[in-house]
């Protein structure tokens, strides 16, 4: 399987990628790992003639902790995000759920911003900073901007994102000592998107339920996390299965998946009050 | 579409040539370079049969363009051999405990097990298992190839004990 003809730009500044987007429109896309984009091209599904590669641009590798948050650069895999001692003390959500994306060889190249940027339904990091209530840095023509990861999806592959724009960075704040979590994942093999997927915070009189790949975005419920907050976990459970639209398809027909989502849930809740306090 | 100047290094050698920029770095390793240890298993990054170590990092190089990798240092399966060109010693293992039946998997499996013990030189037969869960095998159910990276992992760290 050969991809079409593109040209290829490695630029070492995000000005540069940025002007090589406004150049070109809509026949530029950025490639971060490539692992989602360079399978759509080799089915012929993406069609671009300049391939803009933001590996060599340096800012975009860096994990910092300060001020209460934690900022990572988009271009940090998956595999930099699960040895990252700092971040997985801080925040071990992010671990739990990378572990649990594709396989190794994936991971190595896989990123964190491309994949939140790339607004596929099936792709772990939307719901899981929609948990963690991350924002995403936006760099474009007319500067920067951040949207909350709970703004920003708007259906399968439509972001807020704008076609000039860059995702740079995310911007996680640190959960209070004491929160606890849970990622839970159902895939049919090693490597597939799941069937369902849960990312869940308890602690200190909050909560926060999001889920993945049980409509055309990710799903992130206030009412299951006030529910939850206040102690109510059938409630938080009925809060999030009213709140999922899963769709039929090679993976199960959509009362097999809302099932599967409820089993999940809980399974997630108990983990994270368990270690929560 | 114009060809770009790829410049590598492959197995310790400095190499360089023309190619398109769409194409796969599987491709230019066999193809352009003639070198066939990594495998075209299914093309879609699921096999792992094209597994090669790149900036010391295990990647399916059906899903890395040849543009990505420039300037890279890659290793393939064969530049896991010893200076005198006989077998490594995860190889040699393979061979020990049959860790292949049909062979197709083979380069990607040891490539990848290779990075897998520099990374952790004491893995559990689970943390095996789970670093090599990128990699598929149609023939030996695993069990052979899990024995041969443990044995391997033993080896290189009585190796390295007696060197010190």
């Amino acid at each position: 399987m050969i991809p079409a003809g593109f040209e290829y730009h490695r630029p070492t500044d995000i000005a540069s990628a940025i002007g090589i987007l406004q150049q070109h429109g809509d026949e530029a896309r950025v490639i971060a790992g490539g692992h989602s984009l360079i399978p759509m091209m080799k089915l012929r599904m993406a069609d671009l003639a300049h391939l803009v590669d933001l590996q060599a641009i340096d800012d975009l590798r860096d994990i910092e902790i300060a001020g209460g948050e934690a900022r990572i650069g988009a271009m940090v895999t998956q595999h930099e995000l699960i040895t990252h001692e700092g971040l997985a003390g801080v925040l071990p959500i992010l671990r739990e759920a990378a572990l649990q994306i594709a396989d190794p060889q994936v991971r190595y190249l896989g990123t964190v911003g491309g994949n939140v940027a790339n607004g596929d339904p099936g792709n772990d990091m939307p719901g899981l900073m929609q948990c963690v209530d991350a924002r995403f840095e936006l760099v474009g023509p007319e500067g920067t901007r951040e949207v909350a990861a709970r703004a920003f999806y708007e259906a399968a592959y439509f972001t807020a994102r704008g076609d000039e724009e860059i995702l740079t960075q995310i911007r996680i704040p640190l959960p209070v000592q004491g929160t606890g979590y849970a990622y839970e994942k159902q895939k049919r093999k090693i490597g597939d998107y799941a069937t369902a997927a849960t990312a869940v915070l308890i602690g200190n009189g909050t909560a926060s339920v999001a889920m993945t790949n049980l409509a055309d975005t990710p799903i992130w419920s206030e009412d299951a996390g006030t529910a939850l907050a206040g102690g109510d976990v059938e409630g938080a459970v009925a809060a999030m299965l009213g709140a999922i639209e899963p769709m039929a398809d090679n993976r199960g027909p959509a009362a097999f998946k809302k099932h599967v989502a409820g089993v999940l849930l809980r399974r997630a809740i108990e983990r994270a009050q368990q270690r929560a306090g | 579409m114009t060809k770009m100047h790829v410049k590598l290094n492959v197995n310790g050698r400095a190499v360089e040539g023309l190619a398109e920029p769409r194409t796969l770095l599987i491709h230019f390793l066999r193809e352009n370079l003639r070198i066939t240890g990594p495998h075209i298993g299914c093309e879609t990054s699921h096999c792992g049969a094209c597994t090669v170590d790149m900036d010391g990092r295990s990647v399916k190089s059906c899903t890395v363009f040849v543009a990505q990798a420039d300037g890279a240092e890659i290793t393939t399966v064969e530049g896991l051999v010893n200076e005198d060109g006989s077998l490594g010693v995860i190889q040699e293992m393979f061979r020990e405990h049959h860790g292949l039946q049909c062979g197709f998997c083979t380069p990607g499996m040891i490539t990848r097990a290779h990075r897998l013990l520099q990374e952790n030189p004491t893995p559990t037969e689970e943390e095996v298992r789970f670093g090599m869960a990128g990699n598929l095998c149609r023939c030996t159910g695993y069990q052979n190839i899990v024995k041969a990276i443990l044995a391997s992992a033993e080896m290189l760290n009585a190796q390295k004990e007696a060197a010190e």
